[in-house]
């Protein structure tokens, strides 16, 4: 096969890796020294791991104290969840209900439903609107029915699919009034919009580095240092006894100067982002009478992510869409889970109150780092016959039945 | 061309796939996924429709170097042939669900959205040949191996389908299939061929129609109409079937007993001696031919099950319909399964077997 030279629109999947966190990574390889050592190479390491959790303290608006290094987002929305019911179950066995919003990542929704299933949790997930967006009224119902026995709140700071800002000022305000602790996924967010952790007044964050130029395999739980968390990996308790296992010194080291940079440039490139995604909509619009965009149509930090462009194609699958565009090396997401590989429909859509056939036409183009207007015109391009031939293969599809 | 070969994990059709990449053609893997939740099929070695069976399929995509997908077919296969073959069984026929998946959804469903997709065939592992002729005219025939021959699971196939279809394997045999996967590297060369339903976990087929059809109870009687015992589900049994019967008492003349009959309305099952299954004409219905219908009587062989002999018969087509004489009695043919015809090696057509009679009642079964 010659490789077709590649358009990529998935950023929000994973991006790829900027240069200088390339260089840090690369550099910190070539080192040995376990940061947990007490030798030279040790300490090396060790001030690696120190110097980097302050710069991503505070680009993040953290101290170094509150940011605990994991393995990635998964990790740490499972230990933010996980780790925080179970502490604060067992200071007050009445707690067992957690609260969270129905178009979570499957990081948070699933260990919440395993709470539910396996710890005595309550789950209770709260409903979204049309544009993806928390109602702050079933929150808020859903808190005064019982404010006492609810162990955490999680609530995403921006959506992964249809790129939708959740209102977590509100969220925190209305659990602050009961002192109940909330957690945020911002694995999309951070050097998308401004985020500032003491300024949220969150209780603990998930961040991870693939989504934001860094190397997959690190992340971080930004937590207040005053919170109790359950840990869920024991072992040599290196960060804070909260989470054990080596550190990842050159992925920690790659993982800052990657957040260095995305969140020191980030409102140029939010604007730069939002002009592409613009040009993107502008044109599918132009070439598809019939497309629908989802998430906020507003744009701004309170509103969506500037980088993604979600839609859905009526009559048309979202998998051959994605296949066909492939083929013309255009890389994107079809939004949805996998099981097997198997497409799901997006429990994002469903929950936004879109049918299952609708939900199963849609596709997601995410921008990034390197998104140029020539890749966006790449799309534009092949998108009138790729569009016309999905829509020929639905039609062969639903033949017959 | 652009091809879309369908591959199911296992090793015949992960050869087939790379095959065609030599051939020069621009494949494209598709696992055809039949199940929203795979692990209610079978797994592994004797199945294709696990999670196991979609990673395998990727890994050799990887290998031969070919873009792979993973395509949702978890509705039409329940609706055109999990359904359908709980129909058949309900009605007192034994389906060929595999033949059923040929016909709906790798040669139609999937074929269909191939095309529409810009693909120009579809590639599989099956053993048959297909050659085109001067004319142009598509003809299929047998395997080369034999022992492997599924020409049968085919015969369902139309000009059309036959056309946009690719077989890379059908001049080789099994072994060789073999040896070459090892020679490529392919992870799936020594993975154990499926043989079972792929949708019935266990391979326990009375159970699990009764699982899904309840409690049914019947009556199993000799050819005199004398009970010999209640049963649970008229579907638990299929013409000629020996095993399994519990009849307790051993018939009068001490010979195993075959069953004849089964009433699906009265859940009559009737049971009789081996003699007494022998038929040696068909009324097919369904009529499907792969090539130019047949206008005069057919000079044709018969075959009547996946891998069963050839019987020498003479077919009379009456629009969809066809009647088959056999030149000599066969055995324990179930209406349900598909006639096919062949010509030699070349498959003529099919049709699904409706009834079976003896011509000649006294004669006995030679």
């Amino acid at each position: 096969m010659t490789p077709a030279p590649r358009v990529y629109l998935d950023h929000a999947a994973t991006t790829p890796m900027v240069p200088a966190a390339i260089a840090a990574m690369s550099e910190h390889l070539a080192y040995g020294g376990n940061a947990s050592s007490l030798h030279a190479s040790g300490r090396q390491a060790r001030r690696t791991v120190e110097e980097s959790r302050e710069l991503i303290a505070e680009r993040l608006g953290a101290r170094p104290g509150e940011v605990v290094f994991v393995s990635g987002g998964t990790e740490a929305d499972n230990l933010a969840t996980k780790g925080l019911f179970y502490a604060r179950r067992d200071a007050d066995p009445g707690r067992l209900r957690v609260l969270s919003s129905t178009v979570e990542h499957h990081a948070v929704l699933d260990p919440l439903l395993w709470l539910d299933k396996h710890a005595g949790a309550e789950l209770d997930l709260v409903g979204v609107d049309a544009s993806g967006r928390l109602v702050t009224d079933e929150l808020r119902a859903a808190i005064e029915r019982d404010p006492s026995n609810i162990a955490l709140i999680s609530c995403m700071w921006a959506n992964n699919e249809v790129g939708t800002v959740q209102p977590v000022e509100e969220v925190v305000r209305l659990a602050r009034a009961h002192a109940i602790p909330v957690h945020s996924d911002a694995v999309q967010a951070v050097g998308r919009l401004p985020v500032d952790f003491a300024a949220s007044g969150l209780d603990a964050m998930t961040v991870t580095a693939h989504k934001l130029g860094g190397p997959v395999g690190v992340g971080a739980l930004v937590m207040r240092r005053d919170l109790e968390a359950t840990p869920l990996l024991h072992g040599g308790g290196q960060e804070r006894d909260l989470r054990s296992g080596t550190l990842n010194t050159p992925g920690i080291a790659a993982f800052a100067t990657a957040v260095d940079l995305a969140v020191s440039g980030q409102v140029e490139e939010a604007e730069r982002l939002e002009l592409l995604r613009a040009r993107l909509v502008d044109g599918v619009r132009s070439l598809v009478s019939d497309v629908l965009v989802n998430g906020d149509p507003a744009a701004g930090p309170a509103h969506r992510l500037p980088g993604v462009a979600h839609f859905t194609f009526p009559g048309c699958e979202g998998d051959s869409l994605l296949m066909l565009l492939d083929a013309h090396g255009i890389e994107c997401s079809t939004g949805s889970a996998c099981s097997a590989g198997v497409p799901q429909a997006s429990h994002v859509l469903l929950a936004m109150g879109h049918d299952d056939m609708a939900a199963r036409g849609s596709l997601r183009f995410s921008l990034g780092h390197d998104s140029t207007a020539a890749d966006v015109d790449a799309l534009l391009a092949v998108l009138p016959a790729v569009h016309e031939r999905a829509q020929a293969a639905n039609m062969a599809g639903t033949r017959g039945h | 061309m652009r091809v879309l070969a369908a591959m199911s994990g296992g090793v015949d059709s992960a050869v087939a796939a790379a095959r065609a990449v030599d051939a020069g053609h621009d494949v494209t893997g598709v696992h055809l996924a039949l199940s929203r939740n795979p692990r209610s099929y079978r797994s592994g070695a004797r199945g294709c429709c696990s999670i196991e069976d979609a990673n395998d399929a990727r890994r050799a995509a990887d290998v031969i170097g070919i873009a792979f997908y993973v395509w949702d077919m978890s509705e039409e296969f329940h609706a055109e042939v999990v359904e359908d073959f709980i129909a058949e069984y309900t009605a007192g026929r034994t389906p060929n669900p595999c033949l059923r998946c040929n016909e709906k959804i790798k040669f139609a469903a999937v074929l269909d959205r191939a095309i529409a997709l810009g693909f120009g065939a579809v590639v599989t592992g099956h053993y048959a040949q297909l050659r085109t002729e001067a004319d142009g005219a598509v003809e299929m025939h047998r395997a080369v191996d034999h022992g492997k021959d599924q020409s049968y699971v085919l015969g369902v196939l139309t000009k059309d389908q036959l056309r946009h279809s690719m077989f890379p394997l059908g001049d080789t045999t099994k072994d060789v299939v073999r040896a070459e996967a090892e020679r490529r590297d392919l992870a799936v060369a020594r993975k154990p061929d499926s043989h079972d339903i792929c949708f019935i976990a266990d391979g326990d087929t009375p159970g699990w129609l009764h699982d899904r059809l309840g409690s049914k109870p019947g009556t199993i009687v000799d050819e005199s109409g004398t009970p010999l015992r209640e049963h649970d589900g008229a579907f638990a049994f299929t013409i000629g079937q020996r095993r399994g019967l519990h009849l307790g008492t051993p018939a009068a003349d001490g010979k195993p007993r075959f069953v004849l009959d089964i009433e699906p309305v009265s859940g009559t099952v009737t049971v009789g001696p081996h003699d007494r299954l022998a038929i040696d004409h068909i009324e097919g219905i369904k009529a499907v031919w792969c090539g130019p219908l047949p206008t005069e009587p057919l000079a044709c062989t018969v075959q009547l099950r996946a891998h069963g002999e050839a019987y020498p018969a003479t077919a009379f087509v009456h629009d969809d319909r066809v009647s088959i004489d056999l030149h000599e009695s066969a055995h324990g043919v179930a209406p349900g399964q598909a006639a096919v015809m062949y010509a030699g090696t070349r498959v003529v057509g099919s049709a699904t077997i409706a009834l079976t009679s003896r011509r000649l009642a006294d004669q006995p079964a030679p």
